[in-house]
């Protein structure tokens, strides 16, 4: 394991920030702490970074006790939400800065920079000041400087939150062929569930102050701990007072074992996916079905038909 | 149309009538004076300026000037910094108070700050004779100068330096602890290169209030001809000796170092205060 956390607790005031959190991050991976803002995520990843003393518990970084090690001492590389670039230096100066930090001899310091630089395709801006540059190359500027003085984990804060839709798809792709490069232990924050099941190899979800549920993508996906966990990593609707995912609606023309009546309010084409809101004894819900079964079932507003669940009950869903 | 041309009336009165009363209050208070100075200065040509400036006593005069407002300029900087990243980066208890109480030499008349300096300090006082048994005389002497200046220059370089590094919050001071800078080392190399032009501002602002202080001084220095005068003092002195010649040049001296702070504070002045 790269970093373990065990039993963190922290509270600003009266506000408990971190409840009993216990995380385990295997070294190589890239891992999202996932949640609504106010969830806690940030502090937690602000306690890992040492930036924030944990008010009690353990934090273990590459098998070694930084409970109370100052954050310059703990071999992080920290990513800042709002670049949080030096503005007075270069951006070459920027990416040295560790290394300054460290003494490194200056013809070594040149070479990393030059490496780092092109890795984040900045060469060309190397000596431009943080002011001249586009957010997210800003961004990847704070990412070469956090990577220069080659850091145990590195440790992301809302890396993309700053940046419009378009600048922030491509880095999220761009994150993860870096990661696929340079294998470092990565943690990045974030409070969108897609960039989570894009970017990450596992995925811790955190609500109030607590974590709900780790996994991979696909298990938190298909078996949802709780109600909590199955609403926020994916669309949910609701039959028979159950959550159920819209496109697990199975929906025919025809009764057939289990199926329940119901009624179409609505048919919404949205390309390849066609939504379906229905409605059954008064209550709302929606179905996702392919435009090819749309067509098959002859989908009109009005029309009745019979709605049951394509796939098992899910356990947990039925628990709450 | 005749309330709109009677409303554009009005207010151009209003704007005249504004501009007026302004003009006439600097032009009786501020400029006449000044002028008036300067004239009486040069009435009989350089000569006599540069002759009253170059007196022993003048000398001596700007050069205790000058030696008090260093040590109060170098103890108001480093504690006004010290003071402004309190305030600013830490949470503690009595952190109102300190804000309150940064700010009360501009309430307090000078001359109260020099009295209460020599109640604590004087010579017949138990601090002051234990410090004078060691060898530290501080009222009618340099040190108690020096804490008198430094008293009314206190929040110059704090109030200047606080807002800037509250606009560039401690984002950048985090960056460089991951990065794995000591705190010396984040403020040498990041906090003090961000908060320069503020430093610099303050500074040059304590330094004009440093030479111009008269009050507190005057009380604290006892006005020793040739030990503990200081430019402004002479101007005083001169004065009532009737060597108005040497006032007046004085008094010029301090007049142009105080329009060339003014200049050069306006050219350092950090972006984020300019209105």
């Amino acid at each position: 394991m790269s970093i373990i956390v065990r039993d963190v607790n922290k509270s600003f005031g009266d506000f408990a920030a971190l409840t009993d959190v216990s995380v385990e991050i295997p070294s190589g991976s890239l891992t999202a702490l996932l949640g609504p803002s106010g969830g806690g995520k940030s502090t937690l990843l602000r306690v890992i970074a040492g930036l924030e003393k944990a008010d009690s518990g353990l934090v273990e970084i590459e098998g070694k006790d930084a409970t109370t090690l100052p954050a310059q001492d703990r071999g992080v590389g920290f990513v800042f939400q709002h670049y949080a670039a030096f503005k007075h230096l270069s951006v070459a100066r920027n990416v040295a800065f560790g290394l300054e930090i460290r003494k490194r001899p200056k013809a070594e310091i040149k070479k990393k920079v030059d490496e780092l630089l092109e890795l984040v395709h900045l060469e060309q801006f190397a000596h431009r000041y943080p002011a001249q540059l586009s957010g997210g190359q800003r961004q990847r500027m704070a990412l070469a400087r956090a990577l220069a003085v080659e850091p145990q984990v590195l440790l992301l804060d809302e890396p993309f939150g700053a940046l419009d839709a378009q600048v922030r798809k491509e880095l999220r792709a761009w994150l993860r062929r870096l990661h696929d490069q340079v294998h470092v232990t990565t943690v990045f924050v974030t409070h969108d569930q897609e960039e989570a099941m894009e970017v990450a190899d596992s995925i811790v979800v955190m609500a109030d102050g607590k974590v709900e549920q780790i996994g991979s993508p696909d298990q938190l996906y298909e078996a949802p701990a709780n109600d909590f966990v199955m609403s926020f990593l994916g669309p949910v609707t609701t039959l028979d007072g159950e959550l159920v995912r819209p496109h697990d609606l199975e929906l025919s023309t025809e009764p057939r074992p289990g199926t329940v009546t119901a009624k179409v309010t609505r048919v919404t084409r949205l390309g390849f996916e066609v939504r379906v809101d229905l409605e059954i004894d008064g209550e709302e819900l929606w179905a996702q079905v392919t435009r090819g079964s749309s067509e098959q079932l002859g989908l009109v507003d009005g029309q009745t038909l019979f709605v049951r669940r394509s796939a098992p009950v899910r356990a947990a869903a039925a628990v709450s | 149309m005749a309330s709109q041309t009677a409303a554009t009336v009005r207010r151009v009165g209003v704007r005249i009538g504004l501009r007026t009363v302004v003009l006439v209050y600097l032009t009786l208070l501020l400029v006449c004076p000044l002028a008036l100075v300067l004239y009486k200065t040069f009435e009989n040509g350089i000569g006599p300026v540069i002759d009253s400036l170059t007196t022993p006593s003048t000398q001596h005069a700007i050069q205790i000037t000058l030696v008090v407002a260093f040590w109060a300029v170098v103890a108001n900087t480093i504690f006004g910094v010290t003071a402004a990243l309190l305030l600013v980066r830490h949470t503690f208890h009595g952190k109102r108070t300190l804000n309150a109480l940064i700010d009360l030499p501009l309430a307090v008349s000078p001359v109260v700050v020099g009295l209460s300096l020599v109640l604590v300090y004087g010579r017949l006082t138990g601090v002051g004779k234990a410090l004078a048994g060691i060898g530290i005389n501080v009222i009618f002497s340099i040190p108690g100068m020096v804490m008198a200046t430094i008293f009314v220059s206190i929040p110059l370089v704090v109030r200047a330096v606080a807002p800037v590094l509250e606009e560039i919050g401690d984002d950048q001071e985090q960056a460089a602890a991951t990065l794995g800078a000591g705190p010396v080392q984040t403020f040498r190399r990041i906090t003090l290169p961000s908060i320069r032009g503020a430093l610099a501002y303050g500074v040059v602002l304590a330094l004009a209030r440093s030479l111009g202080e008269y009050g507190a001084v005057a009380v604290v220095s006892g006005r020793l001809v040739g030990r503990t005068q200081t430019l402004t003092l002479l101007v005083q002195e001169r004065y009532q000796n009737f060597d108005q010649q040497t006032a007046y040049a004085c008094a010029v001296l301090l007049v142009l170092t105080a329009v060339i702070a003014l200049l050069v504070s306006r050219l350092l002045r950090p972006k984020e205060l300019k209105s």
